[in-house]
């Protein structure tokens, strides 16, 4: 037993969910089963753009035992809610396909096999329609999707005055343009969801990140009150961005069969149907133009970011927003202009991944000091130093950097490391002849948490509570995806009450037993919710001292209080919600003021060894500092940083999503492929700690800075192996071999 | 089609279509849902499982094929609540994270130690090249399984 006044913050407990994980107990969607359920499949269009005319069920084919559903069943408003209205949940007769593999129809019956066979009896009668397929043919607008300009969201930031002037009095120009490809989430666990109805309630379980979300949209779709729509978070098998959005379309798709088929019904997808069919990272082009003086100072930046947001606006004017605020970097720049624009185009939409818009910025401007840095012949690290924001300074929205700037430090800590001999057993390249190597590295800074004043609209909202047998429960709505959560939870709620982490138990989210604390996203859930989680557990520590009080009890031993509390009254909760730190203000129109209320900043240093007849590329070495306030939880921390790093490795070497007229022409996991152990470097990972003092303990956010900058990282070792420019991602062999043949050096 | 085999050291007989998968047979017919189906073509591990003490996909294999044979999921790994020193290794290292890869990882772990159990880091790398995990880089994986490999040498 503890004594109250420990702190488990700072410490890796064991995860709460580890002994069920490693045994096989852990229960994903797919593991459960209900009497009588029924399994699902989902019927997509197959043209990238049409209006659909007609399905047609083959009437030779035996439907006895199978239900259908098209849009005609869907009595409410066909749509998915999200931001705008405009993804219907299946696509209407005669009303526009915009995108391949895109949901017409649904069917379920008691035998998979029998389901699986009905979807060849199903044919679709379409006709076809000029499909956009690019962000350049979407900017020329000759077909159009969305508007009169198919751009579904621009955002301008502008700073100081005199753009032109100051690229005139510019000593140097450094201009770049760079794409950035779609990225798969790969989760190991594929997109799964069961629903069913009691009485005239809906019930959904499922993979997900934010059970809001969907509660939300089951309740617009199927004209619904709060009570009657219940959403349960299953245990997740992994979410990156990919189970953000994309769930709520499942939702929909379970309960509109378990409604019509009177019984619950379960879809999982097969990987296939997963990588052809769901949100992707939006491929990105950016140019980018540095003005820079004699002394190695910028002193103007013009940048030009435009993303391929797919058909539908999902979650993409966020992206979009996201990635034009982190496109100047953690750099001091008087005079500055970036516009950036979303365009529609005929694919499927694509939509959060960890970073959400700012690794593809990253990719560019870290390009671009690279260069720079060349261009004035300066050391690439000394150059990022004398530019870097330091605390005081102003960002390119003019918020001044108050507190918690590591920007040095994650610099000094990576070069300190790279000094050191590189971990033993380092898994060395077969020895080739001339194999060519080079050193990358990258300064990049992630804004932590909802952008301006985004948590003051939203309101996130937890309750610690002692339940009725007396034990310490969490309620929040923020989903375990694998990042921890519930761990880092019950280590903060614990430290506060004074019991130990064994007395303190997150519950499992259900929307009809936790408030909503927000959706798990934007690397909110330790710094933010952990805060509320924070103030809650005090709360309910004041009250349980009151009654002990007032009952002549010990009131130092909270434990025993709340068993006493259990007996005698039964459960207590306290409630309580998020107040941003004072001095936070963000102007939306204007996009001027405090963007993030505060920013993790990291360094990544990379080594790489090129064979010279194949262009493979491997990752010899790869040093990467994270600061990240507080390590909560410092194996967690290091976990989150370490996947975050090897995702972004993989965008920038192997992983790749090739389309052929708007369809997923490679989905499967033998073709889009993810790195495995071999390709994984020896991981050099350092947490830096500079404390927000705002975030729980200090803590602030970790989960996506680690993807935005090793990709440059790499290009900029590249250009030192090959002294060849490479800006596209991901840079593959054939890549690499297409600039060696003459490309831009 | 009938088939025996042992399961988790029991004797089982089961009355299913010869094609069935055994990753669907051990899921649905025996109620064993630790074995993960992350691809179902034999890329990503989720579903390894012993025959004949050898490591294999599952969602590879026709149940008809094991007739006679002896297979263990991740069930049997722990004995009487007591994980494995692999299992344990994982949660203290921090190997599992959203976990839908672990309990494969867990079992190709378990049989590269047996086979190698002198490997080193790069070694085991190769061993566990056939396990996709999407949440960890591999770091903390690898971290734990060669500890649960120092340990083995430590103890003899
Ligand atoms: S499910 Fe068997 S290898 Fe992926
Ligand atoms: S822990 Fe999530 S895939 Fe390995």
């Amino acid at each position: 037993m503890t004594k109250p006044g420990h702190s488990f913050v700072g410490h890796s407990v064991n995860r709460v969910d580890g002994h069920a994980k490693v045994s096989g107990r852990a229960i994903y969607v797919d593991d459960i089963s209900m009497p009588g359920m029924l399994h699902g499949r989902t019927v997509r269009s197959k043209v990238a753009h049409g209006t659909l005319k007609d399905i047609v069920f083959d009437a030779a084919f035996d439907w006895s035992d199978i239900t259908t559903v098209t849009a005609k069943d869907i009595t409410g408003p066909n749509f998915v809610a999200l931001m705008e209205e405009d993804q219907p949940a299946l696509v209407p007769m005669g009303g526009k396909i915009m995108h391949h593999d895109e949901p017409v129809a649904l069917i379920c019956g008691p035998d998979k096999s029998k389901v699986d066979a009905a979807m060849a009896h199903i044919d679709q009668q379409v006709d076809e329609l000029p499909a956009v397929l690019s962000i350049d043919e979407s900017r020329a607008a000759n077909t159009l999707l969305y508007g009169d300009d198919n751009i579904f969201k621009a955002y301008t930031l502008e700073k100081g005055e005199g753009l032109d002037e100051a690229f005139a009095a510019a000593d140097h120009i450094v201009e770049g343009e760079y794409f950035t490809g779609a990225q798969e989430q790969m989760y190991i666990e594929t997109q799964g969801m069961i629903a069913h109805w009691q009485d005239e309630s809906l019930h959904i379980t499922g993979s997900m990140q934010c059970p809001y979300y969907i509660h939300n949209a089951m309740k617009s779709l199927f004209g619904l009150e709060d009570e009657a729509v219940v959403i349960s978070q299953a245990v997740t098998g992994g979410g990156f961005g990919g189970k953000e959005e994309y769930p709520s379309m499942l939702a929909a798709h379970v309960a509109l069969l378990a409604k019509k088929a009177g019984a619950p019904v379960k879809i999982i997808y097969d990987r296939s149907e997963d990588v052809a069919a769901t949100t992707k990272r939006h491929p990105c082009l950016v140019k980018h133009r540095l003005g820079l003086n004699a002394h190695g100072e910028i002193v103007a930046a013009d940048v030009d970011i435009t993303f391929d947001g797919g058909a539908y606006v999902t979650l993409s004017p966020v992206v979009l927003s996201r990635g034009v605020l982190h496109s100047i970097g953690p750099y001091k720049c008087p005079t500055l202009r970036v516009v950036g624009r979303m365009m529609a185009t005929n694919t499927p939409p694509h939509g959060a991944y960890r970073g959400f818009g700012a690794p593809q910025t990253t990719f560019a401007y870290e390009r671009q000091i690279d260069k720079a840095a060349r261009v004035l012949g300066m050391d690439p690290v000394e150059f990022r130093l004398r530019n870097r924001l330091n605390l005081g300074d102003e960002t390119a929205t003019g918020q001044i950097l108050k507190n918690s700037v590591a920007s040095e430090k994650v610099v000094r800590e990576v070069m300190a490391q790279a000094e050191k001999e590189p971990p033993n057993d380092i898994c060395m390249p077969k020895a080739v002849q001339d194999v060519k190597r080079g050193r990358g590295f990258a300064l990049y800074y992630h804004g932590a948490g909802f952008t301006g004043s985004g948590e003051d609209r939203l309101k996130g909202r937890v309750a610690v509570a002692v339940n009725k047998q007396g034990e310490f429960e969490v309620r929040s709505a923020s989903t375990d995806i694998g990042q921890g959560a519930f761990t880092i939870f019950t280590q903060i709620a614990a430290t506060t009450l004074g019991v130990d982490v064994a007395n303190v138990k997150v519950v499992q989210p259900n929307t009809k037993m936790v408030p909503d604390s927000g959706p798990t996203v934007a690397s909110r859930t330790c710094m933010v919710v952990g805060g509320i989680v924070e103030q809650a557990a005090n709360g309910l520590k004041e009250k349980l001292q009151a009654y002990g009080e007032s009952k002549g009890l010990d009131c130092g031993d909270v434990l025993a209080l709340a068993e006493a509390h259990a007996k005698d009254v039964g459960e207590l909760a306290f409630e309580t919600t998020y107040k941003s730190p004072p001095g936070i203000h963000f102007d939306d129109q204007t996009y001027r003021g405090d963007a993030y209320p505060c920013y993790g900043w990291a360094a990544c240093l990379v080594d790489v060894a090129v064979d010279p007849d194949t262009y493979e590329v491997t990752v010899e070495r790869c040093i990467h500092a994270v600061d990240v306030g507080k390590a909560v939880h410092p194996i967690i921390v290091k976990g989150q940083i370490e996947g975050g790093t090897m995702q972004a490795l993989g965008w920038a070497l192997w992983e790749s999503v090739l389309y052929k007229n708007g369809k997923v022409m490679n989905p499967s996991m033998t073709d889009c492929i993810i790195p495995t152990a071999m390709e994984a470097p020896e991981l050099e990972t350092i947490i830096v700690e500079e404390p927000y003092p705002h975030g729980p303990h200090g803590a602030k956010g970790v989960g996506e800075i680690p993807m935005d900058g090793p990709a440059a990282a790499v290009a900029n070792a590249l250009q030192d192996a090959l002294g060849k420019s490479f800006d596209v991602v991901p840079m593959l062999p054939e890549t690499i071999a297409e600039v060696l043949k003459g490309g831009p050096a | 089609m009938k088939i025996d085999f042992t399961l988790n050291g029991e004797q089982r007989e089961i009355d299913v279509t010869p094609m069935s998968r055994l990753l669907d047979v051990l899921r649905c017919d025996f109620e064993l849902t630790g074995s993960k189906e992350g691809c179902g073509e034999g890329e990503c591990g989720a579903c390894t499982v012993f025959v004949d003490g050898k490591a294999v996909n599952s969602c590879l294999i026709p149940v008809a094929q094991m007739q006679g044979r002896e297979v263990r999921t991740v069930e049997s790994l722990a004995s009487n609540e007591m994980l494995s020193d692999v299992q344990q290794a994982l949660i203290k290292f921090g190997g599992t994270q959203c976990g839908i890869c672990t309990p494969g990882i867990a079992m190709m772990a378990s049989a590269a130690l047996e086979a190698e159990p002198n490997a080193s880091r790069a070694r085991m790398r190769e061993l566990m090249a056939g396990n996709l995990c999407r949440c960890t880089g591999y770091q903390l994986i690898i971290d734990a399984v060669i500890s649960a490999a120092e340990a083995r040498r430590r103890h003899g």
